[in-house]
């Protein structure tokens, strides 16, 4: 589901929208009308230049849908949006259960999580030069070059595979949890 | 028709099925291509998942409850009836539209299980299934989940072990059976579910297996699923020099299992509940359920926790306000669970059976003991001489021994993953064999234990093809007709019934009885109906033996069985004498037929006649 490759029925989609806005959106058709006119040079392979840094959207489906799972075993969503100040610690802990086990089911099932370092948290360890900078931040008096001995604060978190379960193409996934009517 | 690639096993189970299989092109002796086969079902209204088991429920949703784009599976079908992980969710709120159990109807003998008849609890509305259609839509399930992941080896071409559990009777396993041809499996065989544990068993142990039993010994197979309990008995012989196993004894049906367990410890916590002045409504109870079980299996594998909280979260959005809190201590695990079904008995305990109440309303003959030890007692007292007369084994039966005693157990089934109830168990059975002089019975060290059967079947669909041991064995019963014997009749006094044996113990796949000298009469056009028996104890009987009387305890009735000659050629109302026949299937259904004195036809009697009283 990649931004630069719709699907067949994003494009079909937005041939549609496309259609309705050239017919009436004048403006819009002499974009279009320049935009088709381009397109021979854009894809020529005569001008190399280098991409500029973007930023991409991402697709909020797989996020609804965790948040949806998250909700559906373990009440995420009804546990966030309860005003906790009004209750004793007793109350939000008998409730946490509730959270923390169904929400730990669904991490487990549908992900594996790893930690990113393996060392325990407290030990002096050694980062040689090219070490990942993604998966590990530095913090605290950052100069000089590598080698950097520091010490392991937190252990980090990877997510190594990620299974979400597939959707049919209709489902509505911004529905976290369905209202319950009882007959 | 292609060549056979795979050898696929298929647990068809109470409570959920499971799909193995090995890839026979890529299997030699050293190397086992096997493995379990993922499922795709639904999880959610349109979300699909792989996963390892697919729960036996099937949902009959109302056509506002879900959009055909929310059925959608990954091959394209969107099904009416849902299967799988969603039928079991949406049924756990709207129990009248879910059929479950379906297995355990398909062998109750007191309904008719070709009519549409579950969910029993179902308002006249809901369209109902026959447990026969339930069986179907699973194994239709699955073999739709095959084509998908082998596009290129469908499951009707493939060989296909389907497991039934060792009690069912002929009609059960001939309605099973007759689901699996339904859905196009056309290669069928079918394997009792403990036999399928011991050949996991020996796929996992690998050649080392011929060091861990030796001649002589007796496996007992305790099976405990979801549902039901199982037990078989299976002796190591010798047979020109290596090792053979032969299965020489298989228990009664019991409708007793985790579910049970889970259900009692709800109960439990419930009352606790009730006491503090809270109401359940199912809705919560379901939930209770769910906790009890997450409770249970963290007291059972860690003996330092003394109480695992309980909660039960509110139906509504408000999370903290409404969530009723408890918890379940050690005490009461151990209560209801070792007290109510592993209590510590004697060898001579039995079940005890109360006098059912008038059947008023349709149910299953759920088991009234729950206590599975005393189930067990009672069947390896009834199988004492089960190896009497078996090679190697005169000698080594106890005179006075009360029950049969084995000297090796295989668990299998769910219920076993908690350690302690697999422990207490061996501790009772250690116990009587202590008693009466013998030694304790090894453990063999099972794993897998919701997957065992599959895999063992994929695997006994592997080694049919002559590489590797097989369990013998042929039928665990001796089957009987009832024929009224010839006495001047007394008024008021129903003729006394013999029992005419013809099909003796023991008999193989693929083979079948001689002709009984006996004849009986059959009228043409008219579907005559005869009391059926068996028997699992009397293993010497021959095929024309007739007994005249016999212990409750030896001889079970079973459903009547029925034979309607066609009118062809004949004169209806004629009375025509056949003599009855029975052969085991390649498949392993028993199938009787009357032969008539003249000509070369012959008839098939049918075992499941309810429906066409």
């Amino acid at each position: 589901m990649s931004d630069s490759h719709p699907s067949f029925f994003n494009r079909l989609t937005l041939a549609l929208r496309a259609f309705w806005r050239i017919l009436t959106d004048e403006p819009f058709a002499a974009s279009v009308l320049r935009l088709e006119g381009e397109m021979p040079v854009a894809a020529g392979p005569a001008v190399a230049e280098p991409p500029k840094p973007a930023l991409r959207e991402t697709s909020p489906d797989s996020a609804l849908q965790l948040l949806a799972l998250l909700q559906q075993e373990g009440r995420f969503v009804d546990f966030l949006e309860e005003n906790v100040t009004a209750y004793s610690d007793a109350d939000i802990g008998g409730a946490a259960r509730v959270v923390h086990e169904g929400c730990r089911k669904v991490i487990h099932h549908y992900l594996r999580i790893e930690p990113v370092r393996a060392e325990a948290e407290g030990v002096r360890l050694t980062l040689a030069a090219g070490f990942d900078t993604a998966a590990v931040r530095l913090t605290g008096n950052v100069v000089g070059q590598p080698p950097f001995n520091g010490t392991l604060m937190h252990r980090g978190w990877r997510a190594v595979e990620i299974k979400l379960p597939r959707l049919a193409d209709g489902h509505d996934v911004r529905v976290l949890a369905p209202a319950e009517v009882e007959l | 028709m292609s060549e056979i690639r795979y050898a696929v096993g298929i647990d068809l189970g109470t409570t959920h099925c499971v799909m193995a299989a090995v890839d026979l092109h890529a299997s030699d002796r050293d190397e086992l291509a096997e493995g379990i086969e993922a499922i795709p079902q639904l999880t959610g209204p349109g979300a699909v998942e792989d996963r390892s088991m697919l729960p036996s429920f099937l949902y009959l949703p109302h056509p506002d409850e879900l959009r055909p784009d929310d059925r959608t599976l990954p091959w394209g079908e969107q099904p009416a009836f849902v299967v799988g992980e969603l039928a079991r969710v949406m049924g756990s709120r709207t129990p009248i539209r879910l059929v479950a159990s379906a297995k355990s109807w398909l062998c109750h003998p007191g309904v008719d299980r070709r009519a549409a008849i579950l969910p029993v609890e179902g308002p006249e509305e809901v369209e109902r299934v026959s447990p026969l259609q339930a069986s179907m839509s699973y194994l239709a399930h699955l073999r739709a989940a095959w084509d998908y992941h082998h596009p290129d080896a469908p499951l009707a071409e493939q060989e296909v072990v389907l497991t039934v559990p060792a009690s069912f009777d002929p009609a059960a396993r001939e309605l099973t059976a007759e689901a699996a041809a339904a859905v196009g499996l056309s290669h069928l065989v079918l394997l009792e579910e403990p036999q399928a544990a011991l050949y996991h068993w020996i796929l996992a142990a690998g050649d080392e297996w011929r060091k861990q039993v030796h001649i002589g010994d007796i496996i007992l197979v305790v099976d405990l699923g979801g549902g039901t309990a199982d037990f078989s008995l299976i002796a190591v012989t010798e047979r020109d020099g290596a090792l053979e196993l032969v299965r020489v004894a298989v228990g009664d049906h019991i409708l007793l299992g985790g579910d049970n367990m889970d259900l009692a410890l709800a109960h439990t916590i419930r009352a606790k509940l009730a006491e503090q002045g809270a109401q359940l409504d199912p809705w919560q109870v379901q939930g209770l359920t769910h906790g009890c079980r997450h409770a249970k299996e963290i007291l059972l594998s860690d003996s330092s926790v003394v109480a695992v909280p309980v909660v039960v979260p509110s139906r509504g959005s408000r999370l903290i306000g409404g969530t009723l809190r408890t918890e379940l201590t050690r005490e009461e695990v151990t209560q209801a669970l070792m007290g109510g079904f592993f209590p510590e008995v004697d060898a001579s305990a039995r079940p005890a059976s109360r006098a059912r109440a008038a059947l008023t309303k349709l149910g299953l003959p759920y088991a009234q003991d729950a206590a599975m030890t005393r189930h067990l007692a009672a069947f390896l007292g009834r199988q004492v001489d089960a190896t009497r007369d078996l090679q190697g084994f005169a000698g080594s039966a106890l005179e006075h021994a009360s029950f049969l005693h084995p000297t090796a157990v295989l668990f299998n089934g769910g219920v076993f993953k908690a350690p302690p109830l697999l422990e207490r168990t061996l501790a009772v059975l250690n116990g009587w064999l202590n008693a009466e002089g013998a030694p304790p019975a090894r453990l063999l060290e099972g794993a897998d234990l919701d997957l065992a059967v599959a895999r063992g079947a994929a695997y006994y669909g592997y080694v049919r093809r002559g590489r590797g041991v097989r369990i013998r064995g042929g039928t665990a019963k001796s089957f009987y007709v009832g024929v009224e014997s010839a006495v001047p009749a007394v008024p008021g006094m129903e003729p006394p019934i013999e029992a005419l044996c013809i099909a003796p113990f023991g008999m193989e796949e693929g083979t079948h009885a001689e002709l009984p000298p006996q004849e009986v009469g059959l009228v043409v056009g008219e579907p005559v109906r005869f009391r059926f028996f068996g028997s699992s104890v009397r293993r010497a009987d021959h095929v024309g033996e007739v007994l005249e009387q016999w212990a409750p305890e030896e001889v079970e009735e079973l459903e009547e069985i029925a034979a309607t000659l066609p009118a062809e050629g004949r004169q209806p109302g004629e009375v025509v004498p056949v003599r009855l026949r029975a052969a085991v299937t390649e498949v392993g259904t028993l199938r009787l037929e009357a032969v008539p004195r003249e000509g070369a036809e012959s008839w098939k009697i049918e075992f499941d006649v309810r429906g066409e009283r």
